[in-house]
Parts: C-alpha cells; structure tokens; sequence
C-alpha cells in the first residue's frame, strides 16, 4: 500500500545502536524489560548493538544528570536523535515504534 | 473578626517555622514538621515563592538544609526570579545548604511500552536529600508529572507512594499544585495530603491587585481561617497584617503625654497610656495635624523614635505649616528621631501600605506612630476592607508596643461623633475637634469622649492656635460648646 515506506533508522545499516537500560535494582519489572530488550534487539540490529545496564540505586548521580524519572527507562543513545521509552519493554509494537524501528503505522 | 482564640501551646505536634512574615503566625507556629502541606493556587499566585521562601528562610535562619525539585522552572530561573527578591539563592547552593534539582519531562520523548513506576524519581530525591541532609523539601508543581507521563493510574499510586515516602524520610515537605476548577488542586492531590493545604489567591479588584492566602486545612492544630492579603515585597513574601491571633497585649500602666498640656489635664492628668491607641477626629482645618505633630514633637523631647505616616501632606509641607504654630520638627529629623513618610493613598492597594507601614516600623523601632489622616484610604477600599486593615494595623501597634495616634477627617455638616471610617471602637482614645462659627466668631472646641481605663474630662473646652502650639482654655461651663 505504501510504496516508497519511509526508511527507518535500522536501514542505516552500518551504525552503531548503543541502548542504555536504567533499573533501580534487580526487580521483575527490570529483569522483565532486561530480557524484553534482549530479545528485541537480537532480532532486528543483531550485531550492532550494545546494551548498557545502569543500576540507579548504584549511580543514584546518573537519576539527575540523565533526566530519569520513570523506571524502567531504555534511552536509544545512538543513533541520534536520542529516543526515551518508559515501561518493561513487553509491548513489542511499542518499543519497535519508539526506537524507530519501525514507522509509525 | 479576625481572631479565631487559640489554646496556649499546641501540644504534640512540632512545627517548621516558615520564617515568612505573617505565615507562621496565622498557622501558630509554622508547616507541620515531618509532613506534608500542600500549597494551591492558579498561575502567579505566589505558590512557587512561597515554597521557595520556605527553604531559603529554612536553611538561613534555621539551619534546615532543603532541596527543591522543580518540574516546571530551571534551575537558573528559579535562582533569578528568586535573587530579584532579595533571597541570595544562589549562595546557598555554593554553600550546599540547598540543592535544586531541575526535572525535565516532555511527553512526546515517552513512549509507554509496558509497566513501569517513578523509581527514578525516588532514587533522585533520595540521594537528593542525603548529599545536603535536608530536612525540607519542596516539590514544585508535582502535578506536571501527569501531563508528562502516560498513566495516570500508575501516577497515583507512586505519588501516594512517594507522599508516604517522604513522611518516613523525616523531612518537612512543602508540593504545589495547579488551582484546579471545582477542587483545590487540579488532579485532586489534596486527597493525598491530609496534614496541611494552603490555598492563595491572586485577585485584581478595582484595578488594585490583591493576593490573598488562606489556611484551609491543618490537622490538629487550630489556624486562622480568614483569608489574610499578602504582598510579595523585596524581601519576600509579607502576609499583612501581622496580626496577633491573641489578645495578649501587654497594659501598660504608664503614660505618655500628649505634647499639649491642656490635653494631658483633659486625661487625668497624665496623657494617654503608652500603646494605646488614639484617634483624633475633626472637620477640615479643626487642627488635627497640629495635634499629632505635637505628640510626635512630645515623643522626640522625651528621646524617644517617632513614624509620622503622612498621607495628605508632603513632608516639606507639614514642616512649614507646623513651624507657623511653633512646633518646630526639622531638629528631630535631623537626630533621627523622626521620620516623615509621605505617600498618597491611591498610589497602592492597601495591603502594599501595610507592608510599606510595616517595613518602615520594622527599620526604625519607633515608641510612637502617626497615621494623618487615615480618611483618605476609604478611597483605596470599601469601608470593611479598610476597617479591617486599621483594626490589623493597631493590633500590630500594640503588639509593638507603639503609642499610635490616627487623624481622621469628619464631613463638614455631619454628626460630629461619627467618624468616617468607622473604626471608634477599636480605639482606646477619642478626642473630637469641632470649630463653632457664631457671629463671624470661629471657636474651637476639644472634647475627649472616650478614654479607656482612666478618669477624664467629658466636657468640651475651647482651645486656640498660638504660635506656641496648642492652648486650651479650662473650665468651659459644663454643656456649653459642640455636641
């Protein structure tokens, strides 16, 4: 139906994706968002990501310095611009959506 | 009026001392310590400075660190529009007596994609809150967070959690919010926070602008329940008057005289009592002023600290026409035992008088005030509203200890005992200037008709005008002279 889709930022094949996960400690919602993004990421950047877990209840400095209020919070530091989403990551549609791996349909 | 009677001592439940002017005196002592208040009130209403005020004053005069997260202004904007008010905020947070901690949230970067909560946030008020040791904490406008985030039910329930929270950390928490249309705040946080709620008010009345603030809820401790006006003045919030919610003024026994003698015979002897309250009524050109100038002349001989507020004459002017009678008062201003303030009633809505009037006591401690004339404030406000403020006014005199006398004009033709504002019974002293025209013959007449708490003359006694002040004749026959 759509003949020319917009291209997403996964086709910029050769960038670097660096996903930065904040928990506040080891709870289900941080283990469930954890293997959500695992998951998620294997599946369509395999290769060029990188996840980087923050534990805030260790940076408790990082809470300010990154503008965190809602946990858990997967911010797409790369490829800019930089996206937010908040949640555990279990509406896959969603995350897609968010990180702009697919167009808003 | 306005003088709910409060129980000695509150028993049982601490206070943190706002430190703001006013404020702690009509919640009886402060905000709730270890819990929350809630302060409401729509746009420029004043809530942002009044919590700010709270941690500044807190942490300068009370030694109470604070953190103020703000989730609507930046840091530097809350150090500026506060600095414009004579608050060194930003010496505080170099001292680190203050942190502030500036919350960004914009919808449009959140994406919900599952179950989430505001852990984030407690992690960041907590370490917040451990790197200065608060014991105050203000969240400025918490209820942002609602339009940020996109569940309003997840919200709830952490800001419920949050609230608790900080009831355990031991901190004293001040949050704002949004006026809202039919309730306090516009998500109904007051529902949340049971201890304290502090509704204010910005209203433009007569193209006068007034703020008022009110207490709407404070549990287990009696408050005042008026609406008090407030102005934000150069060194913060002042809730005017400064009224004492007790009638607990001292009665002091001894007198002052009035700086004529013919008067002092009139009140047994003696003069009026110290801080008392005298009002002098009169028609125009009855001699009014001369009679305040001459106690403010009396107060300065005895060295003693004079504020002649002056409301119809520069004080140039009052000069001049004062030395035509003999009463000669550049000499104590030069001494600094006067000080003539001169500004024009319709130059500011009462409640800025009141400050200013207050201000200027606050500067020169003075034993004795002058308010000549109090008349031409009716036409700032309605007869209640300037009522109320001189009845404020003379009980923040008496709480100071300050000898008062206030001139007021009488309507030529009218009932000489009827004062135009109607504030008679509030006064202690009421001495009634009249002139009584017969046969081209202009007589004066004095009459003390009423004087608390001593013996005086009733009757009426001519008085002249020399060039040596005031002079009253005795024994005028009884009866005769101005009713």
């Amino acid at each position: 139906m759509n003949d020319t889709p917009e291209k997403t930022s996964a086709e910029d094949d050769d960038k670097e994706w660096i996903l930065r996960l904040y928990v506040a400690g080891q709870t289900p919602k941080s283990l469930r968002a954890y293997k959500n993004l695992k998951k998620i990421a294997e599946e369509h950047l395999a290769g060029k990501y990188r996840i980087e877990l923050i534990d805030l209840l260790e940076n408790p400095k990082l809470a300010k310095g990154d503008q965190i209020v809602a946990i858990p919070t997967l911010v797409r530091q790369l490829p800019e611009p930089m996206r937010k989403i908040i949640g555990d990551l279990s509406n896959t549609e969603r995350v897609l959506v968010g990180l702009d791996l697919k167009p808003v349909e | 009026m306005v003088r709910p009677t409060a129980s000695e001592g509150q028993q049982g439940l601490d206070k943190a001392p706002t430190g703001i002017a006013g404020l702690d005196e009509i919640t009886n002592g402060g905000l709730p310590q270890g819990r929350i208040s809630l302060v409401s009130g729509g746009p420029g209403s004043g809530k942002t400075l009044l919590a700010m005020e709270f941690l500044v004053r807190g942490a300068r005069e009370y030694g109470d660190p604070g953190v103020f997260m703000a989730f609507e202004e930046t840091g530097e904007e809350l150090v500026e529009n506060t600095a414009s008010l004579g608050f060194d905020l930003q010496q505080l947070v170099d001292e680190g007596k203050i942190l502030l901690d500036f919350v960004f949230i914009e919808r449009t970067e959140f994406e919900e994609t599952g179950e989430f909560d505001l852990e984030g946030l407690f992690v960041r008020l907590n370490h917040a809150i451990d790197s200065v040791g608060a014991k105050r904490v203000v969240l400025d406008t918490i209820e942002t967070l609602f339009a940020g985030l996109p569940n309003e039910a997840i919200v709830r329930a952490e800001l419920r959690r949050l609230f608790r929270w900080l009831k355990t950390k031991g901190v004293t928490a001040v949050i704002t919010g949004e006026r809202g249309h039919d309730k306090i705040t516009r998500y109904g946080l007051e529902e949340y926070v049971s201890d304290c709620v502090i509704v204010l008010d910005h209203r433009i009345v007569e193209q006068i602008s007034t703020r008022r603030i009110r207490v709407a809820k404070y549990r287990g401790t009696e408050h005042g329940t008026n609406e008090y006006p407030f102005v934000i003045s150069e060194d913060g919030m002042v809730v005017t008057p400064i009224t004492s919610l007790r009638l607990e003024h001292q009665a002091p026994t001894e007198h002052v005289s009035t700086g004529v003698d013919g008067l002092d015979a009139m009140l047994n002897g003696r003069g009026f009592y110290r801080s008392s309250t005298v009002m002098v009524t009169g028609t125009a050109g009855a001699g009014k002023s001369i009679f305040a100038a001459s106690f403010a002349q009396a107060a300065c001989e005895r060295g003693e600290r004079c504020v002649y507020f002056a409301f119809e004459e520069a004080p140039a002017q009052i000069i001049r026409n004062m030395r035509s009678v003999g009463i000669d008062l550049q000499p104590y201003i030069d001494k600094g035992l006067l000080r003539i303030i001169a500004s024009r009633p319709m130059m500011h809505g009462l409640e800025t008088h009141l400050a200013n009037i207050h201000k200027s006591i606050e500067d020169l401690k003075p034993e004795v005030a002058v308010m000549d004339p109090i008349t031409n404030f009716s036409s700032v406000g309605g007869t209640w509203q300037v009522t109320a403020l001189l009845s404020r006014l003379i009980d923040y005199f008496k709480m100071n200890e300050i000898t008062a006398l206030f001139t007021s004009l009488t309507e030529a033709g009218g009932p000489l005992d009827t004062s135009e504002v109607g504030v008679s019974s509030l006064m202690d002293t009421w001495v009634l200037l009249s002139n009584v025209e017969d046969n081209g013959v202009r007589t004066r007449y004095i009459r003390v008709l009423k004087s608390r708490g001593m013996a005086h003359s009733s009757e009426s006694r001519e008085f002249t005008l020399t060039d040596s002040g005031v002079e009253i004749r005795e024994n005028l026959q009884e009866g005769g002279g101005a009713r």
